[in-house]
């Protein structure tokens, strides 16, 4: 046995070289990261990063000295380029031996695929460096068009509008956050972002990036409107990244298919995090999903460590997601997976209520803004199989946590 | 560096020097200090970096924020009066020797 080989040193890839020495395993255990830096946090990079409250030392997964205290061998700066009969080549051409596999490889940001894309000051967001890049560039710019009406996009459009820059926000989706949240919490957010000096567009689509001396200057609408631009931040969500796996002989439709264990279809080999598509978490029946998220991440990752060990997987979770912009705190528990019915709890007036999702008087999941107590008894509820019918989740007069009990 | 003494469940004892001005949260995550999750990374969102900070020291730190008190009230195991989300409170010089107690399980 020549040990574990983790591809990729992100929460999932970090998690899961822990978790093989927390669960016991003393054989060697290589992480290798692709970026220069020592892991870190991701999230933060579109929010207290990106504003300058958290410092790239705090952004650190792990103290230096943890990798080498735990006896675990991080590469970082380098990726793995091939590998065939239990040997992995870096692509500064380190040989590193392995039994066992791990791909906890991650996503690559989806690039927009017009013309102009390529002109300077067209931004992405996904790592430190883009972070960075991001940082700089916004240093002088003042009319910002953020592409894309997601987490990331709202996330930057909030903190650009914060600082007093001219923001706008082109989403080609007839509403903010569609794959995330209910219609009812789209709508408080296109208007909350308004109130707060963002421009949201909807139902746009981009033609073209317009730039002067290969710096981008505007960007075109397939409507023929052209909104002035000095930076452009793309935020239309990632691919996972299935080169390794597919290398490998994996067949790969949308992601790095695995089982409830995390194991691929290859012994021998677990995959965990946003590269994963992995069985519904929580809906019977429906179709295999590619989770992204950070609790998800960590969650797998103790999965497939166990798996290799052998050892006791932790129980089931309730996946759960977190948005921060402007000062809406967003908490979503659960995945709704075809609801058919949303229950309102609270005035989104006040900016502070809860949407739950149901789909035949089942509770899936809920959107909760400013209201960290009904998300945690909705995640509570899921986690433990504590029904909450619609009936009584309406009754807004009480909290929700005397409704269900707990 | 001023310490911080984390006592896990089983009576370990880890002893951290820790950053002034990083969190309390920080200090355990970096360093490893199992049992202190932080899932969310600090943001006052998931309450799995519960401690409770033992008494000589709960005066020293601000009370908690309205966010903090929500989740301390439905997220933690068992609420004490130390109980705090350890990324809410930040370790300073005059907190040489901060000891937290680690709970058993975080939500």
């Amino acid at each position: 046995m020549s040990g574990t080989l983790v591809i990729g040193a992100g929460h999932a890839g970090v998690q899961l070289a822990v978790a093989l020495r927390e669960g016991g395993d003393t054989a060697p255990v290589t992480l290798v990261g692709g970026e220069p830096h020592p892991p870190y946090q991701r999230p933060p990079l579109s929010k207290g990063y990106l504003a300058g409250a958290v410092d790239a030392d705090r952004l650190a997964l792990r103290a230096p000295s943890f990798y080498a205290d735990r006896d675990i061998d991080l590469v970082t700066g380098e990726r793995v380029t091939d590998l065939a009969d239990g040997r992995a080549v870096t692509d500064r051409g380190r040989e590193i031996p392995f039994g066992r596999l791990a791909l906890a490889v991650g996503t690559g940001v989806r690039r927009l695929d017009v013309p102009g894309s390529d002109l300077d000051g067209v931004h992405h967001l996904r790592d430190r460096a883009d972070a960075d890049r991001l940082r700089a560039g916004l240093g002088s710019a003042h009319r910002i068009v953020v592409v894309g009406g997601g987490f990331i996009g709202l996330e930057v459009a909030a903190h650009c509008a914060a600082q007093g820059r001219s923001v706008t926000v082109v989403e080609a989706a007839d509403r903010l956050m569609g794959r995330a949240v209910a219609p009812a919490v789209s709508t408080f957010y296109r208007d909350t972002h308004e109130r707060r000096g963002v421009r949201v567009v909807l139902g746009g689509t981009v033609a073209a990036l317009g730039g002067e001396h290969a710096r981008v200057r505007a960007v075109v609408l397939g409507d023929g409107r052209e909104l002035p631009a000095d930076l452009v931040l793309v935020g239309i969500g990632c691919d996972p990244r299935t080169g390794i796996a597919e290398r490998l002989g994996l067949d790969c439709p949308g992601g790095i298919p695995v089982d409830r264990a995390a194991r691929t279809a290859l012994p021998g080999v677990v995959a965990a995090g946003d590269c994963t598509l992995q069985p519904h978490p929580t809906v019977p029946g429906a179709g295999p999903v590619r989770v992204e998220s950070v609790q998800n991440a960590v969650h797998q990752a103790k999965v497939a460590a166990a798996t290799l060990t052998g050892g006791t997987p932790p129980p089931h979770e309730t996946p759960w997601f977190w948005s921060d912009q402007h000062d809406l705190k967003l908490q979503i528990a659960g995945l709704a997976h075809e609801a058919d019915e949303v229950v309102v709890r609270g005035d989104p007036a006040t900016e502070r209520f809860a949407a739950l999702h149901y789909r035949a008087g089942r509770l899936q999941a809920v959107d909760a803004v400013n209201s960290p107590a009904d998300f945690l008894v909705v995640r509570r509820a899921l986690t433990r199989g504590i029904a909450l019918p619609a009936e009584v989740a309406r009754r807004s007069d009480r909290p929700l946590k005397e409704l269900v009990g707990t | 560096m001023p310490k911080v003494l984390f006592v896990l469940p089983d009576g370990t004892r880890t002893v951290v020097d820790a950053r002034g001005g990083d969190s309390v949260m920080v200090t355990a995550t970096q360093n490893g200090v199992s049992g202190i999750v932080a899932e969310c990374g600090g943001n006052a969102s998931c309450a799995t970096c519960h401690v409770w900070v033992r008494d000589d020291f709960v005066a020293l730190f601000d009370p908690p924020g309205d966010m903090e008190e929500d989740l301390l009230d439905l997220a933690v195991s068992e609420r004490r009066a130390g109980s705090r989300l350890s990324c809410q409170i930040t370790v300073t010089d005059e907190h040489d020797g901060l000891t937290v107690d680690v709970p058993p399980e975080q939500p």
